[in-house]
């Protein structure tokens, strides 16, 4: 009798816990953007955070979408040789780049680099009572610390997403010129063909990512002590391990809603 | 001037994964005064306080403060307690990203309209009075313990708070530094003038700065009064807290403490039989209070242990030895022979005539007298142990 119910009470379990996180993450998000009205008291906080979150991802954002470029320009090339569209490499790529890859493989990257880290940070201040300690201080914790990273995210995501477009075109660019005589007409035919629209829907595309991974990466580390399964640094760990999980499955997830709204 | 407590903790109830924590804790805190909060470890003490502060949720019960109810309270006028209150914590709960000098000076950053020079200024003065200047630009993990723990005190001060909340302020510190700790909340209570909360174990230190004591155990409050109060008290349960330090000598020695002796003495006078008696033999080393102050407690400890055995030896499992005081110490046994009392005189002086003790004693300048009766069923303990001392003779 006990086993009849189980499977239903899971599904119903599993549902309310959704549902409770979805909640808690939304007036958690919505807390740390409200904080933004103290912009001037968080600037100093904000400029660290841009530092941190987009300076220091700098050199692997350009190294990596520098190999993406030339890995388009490389299948791209076998692939339009076939129907003597070789010339049409250039737009290829950059299409590629500016509406899908740039944005969600610089989430990605960002994701692992500095999402990661945040959830750490975050959690381990939440298990060391630091996190206690400021609300004793009556300092708001989620205005303090997730408010600044927010911000911060807004400006760097948008601005690494433009960086990856172009060092990927160069990539691309160097592809061509490895394997064609004609990669003269790669930029003229990038000129001619990407659109503003492709441009501004990668922006919102990586605007929205931005939202997504800082407030996933931040609430996972706030809530750790909520782990119930695990505690300590292996709470921290799991947070750390949730919050890159799901911060990637959800900017997917994203992408795939934001095309079908942009296409 | 106003005397109704600032804090009221009214029915407090709360438990964590059905575990209950506290049931019912009522409490009031008055302005002004320090307050120790004592326990057992693990009985919630953390927790009672973590309320008042917002930081946990009560299950039920409420928390009156200056007069309002937490219940009844919007977020902006507890905002306005919590600008009157600063927490220390038990693990100090420092930044570690940040400074000495960084985490002393935020609450002051965060919180006061103060420009730089000013902030420094003060955080400045407070590092000196703390003795943290050398530390003050190293990170909280490059420090010690005892460091960090004065760290969080500076930054707990620093806002000048009308109320502060210390969770063990001295745990994990050297009995010098403890001392320092007690001293200073003491001093800057007097000087300021703030309402002061510490959860601690550090009995009898807290007794000679708290005004009103606080126990709490299995989640309610046992004991509230002043710590004379406390030492007052005839209850053996209490006994355990301000003699906790004598208790362990008593476990090692077996013999009861003086509380426990009473009851011990009192229950067999009760309980004694037509024409039987209680055989109260008592051992009077006078001077060992003095080796005690004067070449240290562990000497006298070593005799005293010593002596049990002997004193433990007199009675069989019905009767019961234990300490009257620091220089007497008790064996009653039941009986019905009254030749008994003779029989443990002539053990003890037995004992005391050994070569290795006359040395000792004589080494030491120590008097002991042995003496006893039979007391009836009339007698009181305490009664029988004074008519036994009385009867003493000089053995040494």
């Amino acid at each position: 009798m006990k086993n009849m119910f189980s499977f239903p009470a899971l599904i119903g379990e599993t549902s309310l816990g959704l549902v409770k996180n979805v909640g808690q993450w939304g007036v958690f998000s919505l807390s740390a953007l409200a904080g933004a009205v103290h912009i001037r008291q968080l600037f100093p906080k904000v400029l660290q955070n841009i530092h941190f979150i987009g300076f220091k991802s700098l050199n692997i954002i350009i190294l990596v979408a520098f190999f993406t470029g030339m890995v388009l320009g490389l299948q791209g090339y076998y692939t339009l040789i076939k129907f003597s569209a070789e010339g049409m490499l250039g737009v290829a790529v950059a299409l590629s780049l500016v509406r899908e890859l740039g944005p969600v493989l610089t989430a990605i990257m960002l994701i692992g680099r500095a999402g990661s880290s945040i959830s750490a940070e975050i959690g381990i201040m939440r298990i060391s009572e630091q996190i206690d300690a400021l609300t004793t201080m009556n300092i708001d914790p989620v205005r303090y610390l997730v408010t600044p990273k927010m911000l911060a995210s807004f400006i760097c995501f948008p601005l690494l997403t433009a960086v990856f477009d172009c060092v990927g075109i160069l990539g691309g660019y160097f592809s061509s010129m490895l394997l064609s005589s004609r990669s003269g007409i790669f930029f003229s035919k990038i000129q001619s063909s990407l659109l503003l629209e492709d441009v501004t829907g990668g922006f919102v595309k990586s605007f929205v990512f931005s939202f997504i991974v800082i407030t996933i990466s931040c609430y996972c580390g706030y809530f750790t002590h909520l782990n119930q399964a695990s505690a300590g640094a292996q709470g921290v760990s799991n947070s750390t391990t949730s919050a890159v999980v799901q911060s990637c499955v959800y900017v997917l997830i994203a992408d795939y809603i934001i095309t079908s709204f942009l296409m | 001037m106003n005397t109704a407590p600032l804090i009221q903790i009214q029915n407090l109830c709360k438990s964590f994964h059905g575990r209950v924590i506290l049931q019912d804790a009522n409490l009031d805190i008055h302005r002004n005064q320090i307050t120790a909060i004592i326990g057992k470890s693990g009985v919630g003490k953390s927790v009672l306080v973590k309320h008042i502060i917002g930081l946990i949720d009560a299950d039920s019960g409420d928390i009156i403060f200056d007069g309002q109810p937490y219940s009844r309270m919007d977020r902006k006028a507890f905002s306005a307690i919590k600008n009157r209150c600063s927490y220390m914590f038990q693990h100090n709960a420092l930044f570690d990203s940040m400074t000495v000098f960084e985490n002393i000076a935020l609450p002051l950053q965060e919180k006061f309209a103060l420009n730089k020079t000013e902030i420094a200024d003060k955080v400045n003065a407070r590092i000196a009075q703390l003795e943290l200047t050398e530390v003050a630009h190293m990170y909280p993990k490059q420090i010690s313990g005892g460091m960090q723990k004065r760290v969080a005190l500076a930054r707990a001060l620093i806002t000048e708070p009308e109320i502060i909340f210390f969770d063990e302020p001295t745990a994990g510190l050297d009995p010098i530094r403890k001392k320092t700790v007690f001293s200073m909340i003491h001093r800057y209570h007097e000087q300021l003038n703030f309402t002061a909360v510490i959860i601690t174990h550090d009995i009898p230190d807290i007794f000679y700065i708290a005004h009103t004591v606080h126990i709490l155990d299995n989640g309610r409050i046992v004991f509230s009064g002043t710590p004379v109060d406390l030492e007052q008290s005839g209850d053996p349960e209490l006994y355990s807290y301000t003699h906790g330090h004598e208790m362990l000598v008593d476990e090692l020695t077996g013999l009861h403490n003086r509380v426990s002796l009473n009851q011990k003495l009192d229950a067999l006078l009760g309980a004694l039989d037509n024409g039987e008696h209680l055989a109260v033999s008592t051992v009077r080393i006078a001077g060992l209070r003095m080796v005690m102050d004067f070449r240290g407690n562990l000497l006298a400890h070593a005799l005293i242990k010593n002596i049990a055995k002997c004193v433990r030896g007199l009675v069989a499992k019905s009767g019961c030895a234990g300490t009257f005081s620091h220089e007497v110490l008790v064996a009653a046994a039941r009986t019905t022979d009254p030749s008994v009392l003779a029989t443990h005189a002539t053990a003890l002086s037995r004992f005391f005539n050994s070569e290795a003790i006359q040395e000792f004693c004589a080494e030491n300048r120590l008097h002991v007298e042995i003496g006893g009766i039979l007391a009836t069923t009339g007698d009181t303990a305490s009664s029988a142990i004074q008519n036994a001392l009385a009867m003493s003779k000089k053995c040494i």
